[in-house]
């Protein structure tokens, strides 16, 4: 589904990507894991051209996204995307957040794209909530909404940066249930997310990233119990909490 | 149309324009100054606790602000040699106060405006610093004097550059009352001439080269003297 | 002061209307109103010019703001006086030359504020509006512009109110305003010349402090309206524990 073939990417003399290599299978959730600054964000927003990239090839259902003839917005039209900050439009409710696409974008009428909407808003249980205003929704609340915003564009596959980072802990829950629910109705995913216990859950596989690098590809058991890479073994001793002895993971494994 | 540069240097029109030009510059120079210390004494007067004061600080502002500049000018040398005693009356109807009256008109017109921007900025201050500058023994006007209003200039430059600026355009207003500076002139050669296009096209560029002067003036004081860092 | 108000007011709020043409403070504000609300679209194309990631756009439109934002409107004035009959070939009347002066006068200051209105949003908005597909212009007209205009309001009024002050200086071409009105009363009364400028100060006043104090109003109310509800973390944290 997704292909990264030696992709490179510089901000002025600061190497963000060195060579990344690496594929997402149709079906697969991947989780992208590492420590700050170490580029996978920056990986993420290349697939959908938010960031440009300056060498390599990234290639999405077989088709280059660089090509020229190339449609941007077709290509964004048909990758989900949902960002740490939510970034719903505040002048629109709930359902018109996730009408637009469908409306301004594939031509949808409204009837049907409202049917659409509040199928979806229900879906991420927020069937109470579809005439709300963003400002009257919590944080958890919003980035269901932004999820739901994601889906109407019946995307093959749905990029996650850092979403449930700006969340208040009581909601992350909401918001990963709903992202469970979704790869287990097959959707392909990619998640860069501090989440481990989502991680080894949900997760086919673990992509660990520093300094621009995929310093571990693997399956999540694999990974938490026996990291290869030594930056890899440091990021997992510094971001789980060590219980005396057993290696660490906490509530749920 | 055409346009014919050497018509700039013929006859009297070098000269007119020069001292149009002079003109404006030391209406503008003689009105930033008197408008800044009015502006540090409006700020200072602020700081007295007293409501009868600080209402007519206010009054002083409103009316500044929200009175056309050129009306303000007209009220000055219209209205206010009616009012002053006679021996003063008859001087100023003897002698050439149209630029006194202009750069008086000006001057308090920008000191309104740029209290309220040195104000801005004071508030912009933590109330910290007060308190500190307090608490080493120093009253209210040695600690805006010394601690407060230092900072709040510095912040508050920015909206004093733009105000400048405008001050520099409104210099322009003075014609109304037939101060011979740079418009004034551009009109008087035009009367003259009936060569409209070139003395248009010389004094647009003459104030174009002033204003983009004071923005680089205020992106230059933007680029070394940034904000401070508020602890 | 208020025998002169009283004397003149009609001439002072509506000119020699209806013997002539609609004249005195009303005309003053016509001229002010349609001024803004003429400029206002090339104030958005200017604008957004100015944000273009296009250069061919985005330098030209400073060139223009630059420009009409360093001369004094008197000098633009002059240019349109001149300019217009010998682009149009016919006789202006004073009044349209004013009004054409400063819709290219407001224009400037209104890119401006456009400007800071469409950068005054998260950028968070563009991304998400372009992530889900619409276009630069459908993400422009959808979603940036709306937010903008709306933020955007209490700078328009206070445009306003400059554009009110700044039409007091077009008596000079003949257009017949408020300032016109009170320079007809000082004519005849001559030894009345404080009270007749301090009545033409207190039209100007009276309008431009309530427009004022609208203008406030309307930013206390947008900025009520922009409180984040509860719930939403500013401070990312390493999360320690699944929440399944």
């Amino acid at each position: 589904m997704i292909e990264f073939v030696a992709v490179e990417k510089w901000y002025g003399s600061y190497r963000a990507l060195q060579a990344v290599s690496g594929r997402v299978q149709p079906g697969e959730v991947v989780v992208v894991c590492g420590p700050s600054g170490s580029g996978k964000s920056t990986l993420i927003r290349t697939i959908n051209r938010l960031e440009p990239i300056q060498g390599g090839t990234i290639r999405v259902q077989g088709h280059d996204i660089h090509a020229p003839q190339r449609d941007i917005n077709e290509l964004r039209a048909g990758i989900g995307f949902v960002f740490q900050q939510f970034n719903l439009f505040p002048h629109l409710s709930a359902r018109e957040n996730v009408m637009l696409s469908p409306t301004k974008v594939a031509g949808m009428s409204r009837k049907d794209a409202a049917e659409l909407a509040d199928a979806l808003l229900t879906k991420v249980g927020l069937a109470h909530k579809i005439n709300a205003m963003p400002a009257n929704l919590s944080g958890g609340q919003q980035q269901r909404v932004a999820i739901a915003r994601a889906l109407a564009q019946r995307p093959p596959l749905i990029l996650f940066d850092e979403p449930t980072s700006a969340l208040d802990p009581e909601m992350v829950g909401e918001v990963l249930a709903v992202m469970k629910q979704l790869a287990s109705e097959g959707m392909t995913m990619m998640v860069v997310t501090h989440e481990m216990g989502f991680a080894r859950e949900v997760a086919d596989r673990i992509w660990f990233m520093d300094a621009g690098q995929i310093l571990e590809d693997a399956a999540p058991e694999a990974f938490f119990t026996v990291p290869r890479h030594p930056r890899a073994r440091k990021f997992l001793a510094d971001i789980l909490l060590p219980r005396s002895g057993a290696p660490p993971l906490s509530a749920g494994s | 149309m055409e346009f014919q540069l050497s018509f700039l240097a013929s006859g009297d029109v070098p000269s007119l324009l020069l001292s149009g030009l002079m003109t404006t510059l030391r209406l503008f120079c003689g009105a930033w100054i008197l408008g800044f210390v009015v502006a540090l004494a409006l700020v200072a007067l602020r700081t007295i606790p007293l409501a009868p004061v600080t209402m007519l600080v206010a009054a002083f502002v409103a009316y500044h602000r929200n009175v056309p500049t050129v009306v303000q000018i007209m009220v000055w040398y219209f209205g206010m040699p009616a009012v002053l005693p006679e021996p003063v009356r008859l001087w100023v109807n003897h002698s050439d106060t149209e630029f006194l009256f202009a750069l008086v008109a000006l001057g308090l017109n920008v000191s309104a405006y740029m209290s309220e921007d040195i104000r801005s900025g004071l508030r912009a201050i933590p109330h910290t610093q007060l308190e500190a500058a307090r608490s080493i023994g120093l009253g209210a006007f040695a600690a805006l004097r010394y601690v407060t209003l230092p900072q709040a200039i510095r912040i508050s430059l920015p909206p004093l550059i733009n105000r400048s600026l405008i001050l520099f355009k409104d210099t322009s207003l003075a014609m109304a009352i037939g101060v011979a500076e740079l418009t004034y002139q551009v009109k008087a050669i035009e009367n003259l001439t009936f060569r409209s296009f070139e003395v248009f096209t010389a004094s647009t560029l003459l104030y174009l080269a002033g204003s983009l002067t004071l923005m680089g003036i205020g992106a230059w004081f933007a680029s070394h003297y940034p904000p401070p860092y508020r602890g | 002061m208020l025998d002169i108000l009283h004397r003149y007011w009609t001439l002072f709020l509506v000119g020699s209307w209806p013997n002539g043409p609609l004249g005195g403070f009303a005309a003053t504000l016509i001229l002010a109103g349609s001024g803004i609300l003429s400029s206002f679209p090339l104030a958005i194309g200017l604008g957004m010019a100015r944000v273009s990631p296009l250069g061919w756009f985005r330098w030209p439109a400073t060139v223009w703001v630059y420009t009409f934002r360093g001369i004094p409107l008197i000098m633009i004035i002059f240019w349109a006086y001149f300019v217009m009959p010998v682009m149009t070939g016919y006789k202006v009347p004073p009044f349209a030359t004013a009004l054409c002066a400063i819709v290219v006068y407001e224009s400037a200051f209104l890119a401006e504020i456009v400007r800071a209105g469409l950068h005054g949003l998260p950028p968070g908005q563009i991304e998400a509006a372009r992530s889900i597909g619409l276009s630069y212009g459908q993400a422009m007209r959808h979603v940036i512009l709306p937010q903008a205009l709306v933020n955007m309001i209490p700078s328009l009024v206070n445009q306003f109110v400059s554009t009110i002050k700044a039409t007091s200086i077009v008596y000079i071409i003949g257009v017949e305003e408020v300032t016109f009105a009170a320079l007809q009363v000082n004519s005849v009364e001559m030894t009345r010349a404080l009270q007749t400028f301090l009545v033409l100060a207190g039209y100007y006043f009276v309008a431009c402090a309530s427009l004022t104090y609208v203008a406030r109003r309307i930013e206390m109310h947008i900025a009520q309206r922009r409180m984040q509800p509860a719930g939403q973390k500013t401070l990312v944290a390493g999360v320690v524990e699944s929440a399944g």
